[in-house]
Formats: C-alpha cells, structure tokens, sequence
C-alpha cells in the first residue's frame, strides 16, 4: 500500500481532500512538518484562499524546502498548483518556483470563477479515462501561466482561456477541486494514485 | 448550473444525509443545507450531519443557519462544509464578513440575504428567518457585503418564496447591476420555465430549489435536462461513475 502525504499549511479545509482520497481507497496521511514525509510515495498540496498565507507556513515549517527537493509525484489543487510557479501577481512573492511561469488574475467580468467549467485536455494520464471538455469544479480568481506551452495539459474559459492544469515532470497540479468535482473528480485523484503506486517517473 | 437544496429539519420526514447523497448522485451541482431551526441545541446535530454528508457526497456543500462568528464558521468548515453562509448576523455586525473572508478566504463566504419588495421599487433586507424587516435595501447591501469579503450572495425573494410562480426578476437584475460576485437565485420555482427566466433574463448564475426536489415534481436529473432542451449551459452526466 502507498502513501500519500497531504500537506497542512493551514490553508483552507482539509477535510474534503481526505476524504476522497479514503473514498477511492487510500489511507492518506496529514502532513505538517517534514519529519512526517519520511516513507512517503506521494504528495497532494491542496489550498483555497491566495498563496501568500500558504508560503508562510511552508517557509516556517520548512515544508517549502521538503518540497522543492521532493522528486516523486506531487499533485497541486488549486492554490496549490498556483504554489508550484515562481511568483504570484496577487503580491509578488515567491512560491516554490518548481515550474516556470507566473500567476496571475483571470480576465473576466465576474471573480471569483465559482462553479463547473468543461476542462479540455490533450490525454495526459492525469485525465486518463475522463473525455476532453467533462466539467470540473472551480473557485477562484487567479490561474498559471506557465513559461513553456508544452507544459500546460489543460485548459477552460472563463471570460477568456486559462490553464486548468500543468505538468512539470512528476509534478502536476490542478486549478479545480478534483475532490468537489463528483465521480469524475474521484477519477482523476485515483489515476494520481495509480502514478503514485508505481512510481512513476514521467519524462 | 442547477445547484440542488436541502432544508434540514430533523422533524421531517427523509434524512437529509441520504437525500443529500441522492440529489448529488442525480446530478445536483451543489448542495445546501439551510438549518431554519438555527437554534443551539440543533446546533451539534447540524453539525454531524455535515460530517456524515461531507464524507459522502462530492460535489460542494454549503451549510447556513444561525453562523454568528469566525468560530462557527470554523467549526461549520470543520465539519466538511466548503462553503458557510451568514444572514442575520452579517446584517447586524457586518465586520464579521470580513473577519470570515480574512480567515478562510471570501470563496468560503456565502451572504444570504433575504429581501422583501418596499412597493416603491426597492426591496428591503429581512433577518431572522425573515421574521425582522431591517430598514436596509437590499440591493445596496448586497454590494456592501461583496465589498465586505462576501464571494457569492444567495438571494431569496421573499415575495416569491413558495408561491412557486417564478423568481424575482428584477431584483435579480438589480442586485446583478450592484456586484461583481456569483448571484444564486433562489425563492419562487415552480417549474423549469422559471429558472430558466432568473438565470437568462434575471443573469443569475445559479438556481436553488427546494420544494420542486422535495415534492419529487422533478429530479434533479429531469429539471437538468429541461434547462439544457431550453438552451440553458448545464452540467450534463458524461457517464463518468466512480468506482
């Protein structure tokens, strides 16, 4: 059985993420210092709220330095995938920079973006079994724009196109709410699984 | 999109957990539960039903109903929620909207606002289950309470409350002319025809019913599907089931 670590940086419900990764079948662990991610197979970041909060807890905890050294499969939600980018034009402060690009504020009338949107994707294993343009849930006003084209693996509009995923490698992240997105959320979140159970490295 | 409610009254017939996993399983967008009770003893039950739902259900829950603090808020998030609505409280001290935005971030903070026509073309915000008439207009609260830290405002006209003869059109479009955040019409459905009024001509960006789903006039599943044959953007099932 593998272990998936979920990071507490205080952020925003845990409650949500633990459960739908118990409901496909994992018995996640919470995470809040580094010591506790000895033994660990893979990781989930999630996060609501904006990144600045969130960057202050991993620097004091010394989780940010966990993370950039981690090389095995890594899933951001929402905040969390914008924390895999270098800075956030919310405040400009650094995140953990581990892939190239910058966040930055959705153009559209209404902001927050709440609700189900259709995500097009291009068949990365991530969406494996989930057809192109299936709704997921999100809430938020800021998306990623990565440095590298190739690196974005999905996307959805809200006023205009955005990136609602992006992959580095092994690490991967997801602007929606895989754990409010119903069964296909629950789809996703186990094809994460499934990379973090064979250790998968993805070129 | 749809969201599907839930009124939690213990008394009533049907646990609100099982058709909370009904109405997501039929394709309800989000649910809400409103507990009209609000009183502290419900208080602990209200909560162990968010849990229970929490567990089961994927798709985003909303909880209302006598949140007076940051604290209930935290312990109502705590319990499962993704989102807490305040009414009553945010009326009297509207600091506290800021206070819960600050803390958990304004996508967790729902205002709900119960609004009442004047007669003179504006409409004034009732609190209490909509037992204390405010002196406040509505419309200039909703924007004071977007302002605030409120992400999404559930406005219930109480005109139309239960009527079932639609919702409150122009005070959609009243409200949607003063804010920036997602609008969720709510008071006045009575078949598909009127939420396909208050989310095309009213502009509000979510439908909440109540009496349609518990009356089973429609399932969830049959109300999607006339909104999606009116034209209307809904979150179809693409067959996609876990496990």
């Amino acid at each position: 059985m593998s272990t998936i670590a979920i990071i507490d940086h205080g952020a925003g419900n845990l409650v949500s993420v633990v459960n739908a990764l118990t409901q496909i079948g994992e018995q996640p662990i919470v995470v809040t210092e580094p010591d506790q991610l000895g033994g660990v197979d893979g990781i989930v970041l999630p996060g609501v709220g904006a990144t600045s909060p969130a960057m202050r807890q991993l620097s004091a905890t010394g989780l940010d330095a966990s993370l950039r050294s981690w090389d095995g499969p890594l899933l951001g939600i929402c905040v969390g995938l914008q924390l895999l980018f270098d800075t956030s034009d919310e405040d400009g402060q650094p995140c953990l920079g581990l892939i190239g690009g910058i966040v930055e504020e959705l153009d559209a009338a209404t902001l927050p973006h709440m609700g189900w949107n259709d995500v097009r994707h291009k068949g990365d294993p991530l969406f494996a079994g989930i057809p192109s343009g299936e709704p997921f849930y999100f809430v938020h006003s800021y998306a990623p724009v990565p440095d590298i084209g190739d690196e974005i693996i999905a996307t959805a509009t809200h006023g205009d196109v955005f990136v609602a995923a992006a992959r580095s490698g092994n690490r991967v992240g997801v602007q929606f709410h895989p754990e409010r997105s119903g069964p296909a959320g629950l789809h996703l979140l186990a094809n994460f699984a499934a990379s973090v159970a064979q250790g998968r490295r993805v070129a | 999109m749809v969201k599907g409610v839930q009124f939690v009254d213990i008394t009533d017939a049907g646990d609100p957990v099982e058709l909370a996993g009904r109405y997501a399983a039929e394709g309800a967008d989000e649910i809400c539960f409103l507990d009209i009770t609000a009183s502290h003893e419900g208080r602990g039950t209200l909560l162990e039903i968010v849990h229970r739902t929490a567990a089961t259900v994927n798709v985003p829950l909303t909880v209302g109903g006598g949140v007076a603090s940051v604290e209930d808020m935290r312990r109502v998030l705590r319990a499962g929620a993704d989102k807490v609505a305040v009414n009553s409280a945010a009326v009297e001290r509207p600091e506290l909207l800021g206070e819960c935005a600050e803390a958990f971030g304004r996508q967790c903070v729902v205002l709900a606002i119960d609004a009442r026509s004047t007669g003179e073309g504006g409409w004034e915000v009732w609190t209490h289950g909509g037992r204390r008439p405010t002196g406040v207009d509505a419309v200039s609260w909703a924007a004071e309470g977007a302002r605030r830290g409120a992400g999404e405002i559930l406005l219930t006209s109480m005109d139309k409350d239960g009527t079932r003869s639609g919702y409150d059109v122009e005070l959609l479009r009243a409200v949607r002319d003063a804010v920036r955040v997602p609008i969720i019409a709510s008071g006045g459905a009575g078949d598909t025809d009127d939420m396909v009024e208050a989310l095309a001509s009213g502009e509000a960006d979510a439908v909440l019913a109540a009496s349609i789903f518990h009356h089973r006039t429609y399932t969830v599943g049959e109300v999607k599907q006339r909104l999606a044959a009116a034209g209307v953007a809904v979150r179809e099932d693409s067959g996609i089931r876990w496990p």
